[in-house]
């Protein structure tokens, strides 16, 4: 195939489906009575300064909450449970970094490792009952999403240390917060220290996914289990590795919130930490084809959504930033259809080439 | 080949009107030519047996007359008017059902359910379609109950429901996809008996099958299929064995030629009382021995579905047998397929979609496949991208794979360059053992050749070789020795050198000739 | 010819002995008698009052919904994971009819928002082929999305005697009827109050089911009967089972099978909207963010605990919707139900023993041993496992009884037509 063509190929699907996501968001804005043309001015304004360190900090929770999705999606496994993973780890995290057992840094490089092993212990659960008792993976994860939401509020509540009307865990001292980078003026806030942790992840991702042979194994279990089995790969070992892989990354996603210096509070609550990216990742994972560099994209853009919507009211629109996550659904959608459709055209296109390859003798091929 | 072709259909039948003539049907699918030129004859009220190899046609044919699918060219006739289905509805109201191999039921809903689902207009869905029922069940003994599950029934049992349903709708004209493939002998009487039941109440049945001892127990005619097309018909009353295998083999090809032998004493592969059951209890494999030395190739020849696969692939530990299987002396039952592949199994798949491919993925990186842990292909945890680029390369060019380059994927790929690109595969890094089915089907000639030679290079060289094919051709022309499958058990041990393809075909179907 | 294997057909698997009515009149009278002693010895008489039974009964009714929805979409080989976002929308669409209309309306608009949202199911995973988890994972975002979008646009500026809004609520809407049964309402309440064994908690059940019921509640409970109907005994539900069960096999018989599927998704979209409508104008007087609070969820739960049969599924939405009511309940009711659970898995155990499953009896008898010992030593339940129970007795069900579960054979595959044979 020309570089043209190919090139056209993979972008055209992506195309599609943000054409198709605009004009239906464009539908829901303007029977809520404001106009759709206003609504996309304000959107597509050049972001504030703030507004940019805003994007940059989100985008590294969402990115590497989609990474977490992606590494179950590589192998065909549907992790639904990175929210319930990474409330868990968080909780963990800030439960062991606000007691301070350590100072300093190792406070900090600890309070991660552990995340990571609470992210893949709640992961290791819906793994083994897949393995052993062959219990879908969709359904465990939904299930433990929601114990975690009650267990994590029954700790808080028995162990947390009251703070106004609600419960907290012990706020994490001065000296294992971390400062972060100042790129603009003090009020336009800070880029977080732990964002280099989304680097890190997708890195690590895009390497251990492309150039070894678990990765390569990984992938190939995700193409074919049969050609997989019979290439010798035990799907069953690498379902549990998978899954606890995919649960340590979602045990990061929060946590450069909760070590930032200036982020809102320095603890775990039901005020600070911040729900629903678990779900967000997966759809940006689906958004990037699970693709590192896509998933840099995908990411960056919602993030960008969600954090110019928040902006909206300021810009004079009664528009809820909820549109936001409408915007997220539809495009989810719309991708994944855009991507079956034109993935049924090149079927189709390759089976005509076939066909007219036949035609001509030379190539004709004994009946099998 | 088509001496009989001329043979007048057998007496009983042939001042009978025609329930179905087909004339010159052809189909084509990418890459392909399933039918040419096909014609058939069957006589109403009679049982018909259209006999082949697997992978003649047979399955086809019978979609086309089903309207599964259509016909690229020529004409079919049903009670002398002529058809052209575009849907199985439409054949189901011109009174013809199918009976397919791989049961089409519900296993959750009831034989009553199963049977009226989509005939609700005839008898309703309550007493009147039990009562129906009932009556069919009674007429011709098949002793179902409407209300039970179909999960609770035995393969024979389904069987009934499906001709049952077949008969619900008022079909004249049954066509049975291999229907005797999935039962045990008893189950087969039965099936005859029902049969027979079936004829004497004035329906015409098409028999699909490639067991000589059945077609002959059962048929009132016969038409023989041979690689798309229809060679000839024969009368079973007067027909042998011989001359039915004879139509159904063929020998056309040029053959390969053996050249002195290479076998050594030193044994390479041993298995000993491997035995193999699925879930269901039933026996795929019973009490295998087999022993291939060092520079030998092992035919296995058998009727698609006798356990070959499941032989391979207990070999190569997809499956899991009982019994020893040692390779150069060590014993690797325990083994995953992991470790047999590291300790030198080559495996050259059945179905190379399945189990041989990854079909979106680049060339390159099926050259990987099955060789994960070993160079070129990865050094150490990490994927050796120039290696395996560059051994693909040389497999590209050794065994003339036609590509555009080794980075296009394995989907694009004819589906005799993906065989070729999987034979280079599995012979590099020096295998001491090759477990390969069907090598060159789907193969144009020429490349054939070609991988006869490299499977005989490999073995001058000692590789030891397990090669399952249809073809007898290549298997005769390949072998040092033959053994026969029959129903998961071996049942023949054959010399190559003074064996004929007529010889194997009659072990193949069971039979001693006549 | 070698006369090879003679192995015979599989042993089909006993057929399920089915109980006669007195069976169950008797099944249904024992466990009465177990929870009124419980009620008695723990001297919690709230166990069952009329005010948990009717709070009992309006927590059942939307999971039933939702679970219900579940039964039509995976029947015909849907997953819909989108129950909950079908639901949401559901809430928005009473509150809006209500507002403007009645509350019957109401209903209506709720059912035809969870309809849509069904519709959209449908067509992505029908007509498309897209991953149903994909697609129920996108219609949650777009239903919780759109619906507080929605609320903010159209309801933040309401205030009048039909109800008062706010960005994200919209609350004092008319409700649909009630019925009270005069007379036999009160009287049973007077016998239920006299704490009788027995007597007072049948009379307490028949109090609860003729006091102040929702109309809405009678239709769910004509829905729950209407989809047996529906789904069993005609042949257009005998066609949509069989697209869950083996779509080529309906496919070789001439079946449209997208059609059925189809209606399937549009009607279990239309289930869960009810149920978020039953949510915003029954359990509550309107609409309010994130009341649907994973119910969703509960139901998908509710129908696999349910076996994906409508019997099972009545039984699994009762426990969760009661577990969900006593949220609402003081704390010593939850803590006496911890010794009928206690009884409940003793019970379970023994006839467990009695099939011979030895291993399944004693792990089961261990558990009640364990609830009984946690009833002894505490004196009252955390309100966040009440809440965490119906997914972690889902979590259980899954893991010990996998192999009694039964769901549709295709549910969840993508089905392309043309592919028979």
């Amino acid at each position: 195939m020309p570089v043209v063509k190919r090139l056209l190929a993979a972008v055209i699907a992506p195309v599609m489906a943000l054409v198709a996501a605009v004009l239906i968001t464009s539908v829901v804005i303007s029977v809520s009575g404001t106009s759709p043309v206003d609504f996309w001015q304000a959107m597509l304004e050049k972001p504030s300064n703030r507004s940019l360190v805003n994007i940059v900090n989100q985008s590294s929770m969402i990115f590497m909450s989609a990474v977490a999705a992606a590494i179950g999606f590589r192998m065909n496994l549907f992790n639904i449970g990175v929210e319930g993973q990474y409330r868990v780890a968080s909780y963990v995290a800030a439960v062991f970094a606000g007691a301070a057992f350590v100072s300093g840094w190792l406070n900090v490089v600890l309070s991660l490792l552990l995340a990571m092993l609470a992210g893949a212990a709640w992961a290791a659960i819906p793994a083994i009952l897949r393995v052993t008792r062959g219990v879908s993976e969709v359904i465990s994860t939904i299930m433990l999403n929601s114990i975690a939401v009650f267990g994590v509020g029954w700790l808080l509540s028995n162990y947390g240390e009251k703070a106004g009307d609600g419960r907290r865990t012990t706020p994490i001292s001065d000296d294992s917060l971390l400062a972060g980078w100042q790129p603009f003026e003090r009020t336009d806030g800070k880029i977080w220290s732990l964002t280099v942790l989304a680097v890190l992840v997708g890195v690590t991702y895009w390497f251990v996914v492309n150039r070894t042979r678990f990765g390569f194994d990984l992938r190939a279990t995700g193409q074919s289990e049969t050609a997989a089995v019979a290439s010798g790969i035990s799907v069953k070992r690498m379902i549990v590795i998978s899954m606890m892989l995919s649960g340590a990354t979602a045990g990061l996603i929060w946590l450069p919130s909760l070590f930032a210096e200036t982020a809102s509070g320095h603890y775990f609550s039901s005020s600070t930490f911040q729900v629903q990216l678990g779900f967000t990742g997966i759809a940006v994972a689906l958004l990037g084809r699970n693709k590192a560099v896509g998933m840099v994209f995908g990411a960056l853009l919602f993030a960008y959504l969600s954090v110019q919507a928040s902006a909206l009211e300021f810009a004079g629109l009664d528009v809820s930033k909820n549109v936001v996550m409408v915007i997220q659904g539809v495009v989810v959608l719309t991708i994944v259809i855009s991507y079956e459709v034109v993935g049924r055209w090149r079927t189709a296109a390759e089976q005509r080439a076939v066909t007219a390859a036949l035609q001509s003798p030379s190539k004709q091929e004994v009946p099998a | 080949m088509s001496s009989m072709a001329a043979t007048p259909a057998g007496e009983a039948s042939s001042h009978r009107p025609l329930a179905i003539q087909v004339r010159g049907v052809t189909k084509r699918f990418p890459g392909v030519v399933a039918n040419h030129d096909v014609d058939l004859d069957i006589a109403e009220g009679t049982v018909h047996a259209l006999i082949g190899e697997n992978g003649a046609g047979k399955s086809t044919l019978m979609k086309i007359l089903y309207g599964v699918q259509k016909a690229d060219e020529g004409t079919i006739s049903v009670n002398g008017q002529e058809v052209s289905f575009s849907s199985p509805t439409e054949a189901i109201k011109a009174g013809i059902g199918m009976v397919f191999q791989h049961f089409m039921l519900a296993d959750n809903l009831t034989v009553l359910e199963n049977v009226v689902l989509g005939a609700e207009k005839l008898h309703g869905i309550g007493p009147a379609a039990r009562a129906e029922i009932q009556r069919i069940s009674d007429a011709y003994g098949f002793a179902l109950d409407p209300d039970e599950l179909v999960e609770h029934l035995g393969v024979g049992q389904r069987q009934r429901v499906e001709i049952l349903k077949v008969l619900y709708r008022g079909a004249k004209i049954v066509i049975l996809d291999e229907p005797t493939a999935v039962l045990v002998p008893q189950e087969v009487d039965a099936l005859f008996a029902n049969l027979r039941e079936l004829r004497a109440s004035g329906h015409t049945m098409l028999f699909i099958s490639h067991k000589l001892d059945e077609v002959r127990a059962i048929a009132d005619d016969i038409t023989v299929l041979r690689r798309g097309t229809t060679v000839g018909t024969a009368d079973p009353k007067t027909a042998t064995k011989r001359e039915l295998a004879e139509l159904m083999v063929g020998a056309e090809l040029p053959s390969p030629e053996t050249e002195e032998s290479t076998v050594t004493t030193d044994v390479q592969l041993s298995m000993v009382d491997v035995n193999l059951v699925d879930d269901f209890g039933r026996n795929l494999l019973s009490g295998i021995n087999l022993t291939i030395h060092r520079g030998e190739v092992l035919g296995l020849a058998g009727v698609e579905g006798n356990g070959q696969d499941e032989l391979l692939e207990t070999l190569i530990g997809i499956r899991r047998g009982t019994g020893s299987i040692t390779v150069g002396g060590v014993e690797v039952s325990s083994y995953s397929t992991r470790r047999r592949r590291e300790a030198g199994m080559g495996f050259i798949p059945a179905d190379r979609h399945r189990h041989g491919l990854l079909l979106d993925a680049p060339l390159w990186e099926n050259r990987i496949l099955g060789h994960q842990t070993t160079a070129p292909s990865v050094t150490g945890p990490l994927v050796n991208r120039r290696g395996a680029k560059a051994d693909t390369q040389r497999i590209v060019d050794l065994y003339d794979v036609r590509t555009p380059s080794i980075n296009t994927p394995a989907r694009a790929l004819s589906g005799g360059n993906q065989q070729k690109l999987i034979i280079g595969r599995e012979m590099s890094g020096d295998p001491v053992l090759l477990i390969a089915a069907h090598p060159t089907r789907g193969v144009d000639v020429g490349a054939q050749a070609a991988i006869w030679g490299h499977i005989k290079r490999a073995r001058r060289e000692g590789l030891a070789v397990l090669l399952v094919s249809a073809d007898l051709d290549e298997l005769i022309g390949l072998s040092d020795r033959i053994k026969v499958i029959l129903r998961g058990e071996i049942v023949g041990d054959f010399d190559p050198r003074n064996v004929t393809p007529q010889d194997l075909g009659q072990a193949m179907t069971g039979g001693k000739g006549d | 010819m070698s006369v090879a294997t003679t192995a015979q057909a599989p042993a089909a698997p006993a057929r399920k002995k089915r109980r006669s009515p007195a069976m169950w009149l008797l099944i249904v009278a024992a466990v009465i008698a177990v929870i009124s002693l419980v009620r008695i010895v723990t001297g919690t008489h709230e166990l069952d009052s009329p005010g948990s039974l009717t709070a009992a009964i309006t927590a059942t009714c939307p999971i039933l919904l939702a679970a219900l929805g579940g039964l039509w979409a995976e029947r015909a080989g849907v997953v819909n994971i989108g129950l909950e976002g079908q639901m949401i929308l559901g809430t928005w669409g009473a509150a809006y009819f209500t507002y403007w209309y009645d509350p019957y309306t109401g209903i209506i608009g709720a059912i035809a928002l969870g309809a849509v949202g069904g519709l959209i199911h449908a067509i992505a995973t029908v007509s498309f082929g897209v991953n149903h988890i994909v697609s129920g994972v996108a219609i949650n975002l777009i239903g919780l999305g759109l619906a507080s979008f929605l609320a903010e646009a159209f309801f933040a500026d309401l205030n009048s005697e039909h109800g008062r809004g706010g960005p994200r609520q919209l609350t004092g809407l008319a409700k649909p009827d009630t019925i009270t049964i005069p007379g036999f309402s009160d009287w049973m309440a007077d016998l239920a109050a006299k704490h009788w064994f027995f007597i007072s908690d049948v009379a307490s059940l028949l109090a609860a089911l003729s006091t102040n019921l929702s109309v809405v509640t009678i239709l769910v409970f004509v829905l729950l009967i209407a989809t047996v109907w529906i789904l069993w005994h005609t042949s257009f539900g005998l066609r949509l089972r069989s697209c869950g069960e083996n779509p080529h096999a309906a496919e070789s018989l001439g079946i449209n099978v997208y059609r059925y599927k189809y209606a399937a998704v549009i009607a279990s979209g239309a289930f869960a909207g009810l149920g978020g409508g039953f949510l915003a104008l029954v359990s509550s007087s309107g609409y309010s963010e994130g009341q649907t609070n994973g119910r969703g969820y509960i139901g998908l739960a509710a129908m696999i605990f349910g076996n994906w049969r409508p019997g099972g599924i009545l039984l699994g939405s009762g426990m969760f919707g009661y577990t969900d009511s006593l949220r609402l309940r003081d704390a010593s009711t939850v803590h006496a139900l911890l010794l009928l659970v206690a009884i409940a898995l003793a019970v379970y155990a023994v006839v467990q023993w009695r099939q011979g499953a030895r291993t399944t009896a004693m792990v089961v008898a261990g558990g009640a041993a364990l609830f009984l010992l946690w009833f002894a030593l505490t004196d009252e339940v955390p309100r966040d496992f009440t809440s965490m129970t119906p997914y972690v007795l889902t979590l259980l069900v899954l893991a010990f009884a996998s192999q009694r579960l039964r769901m549709p054979k295709a549910d969840g595959l993508v089905y392309r037509k043309g592919s028979v044979g």
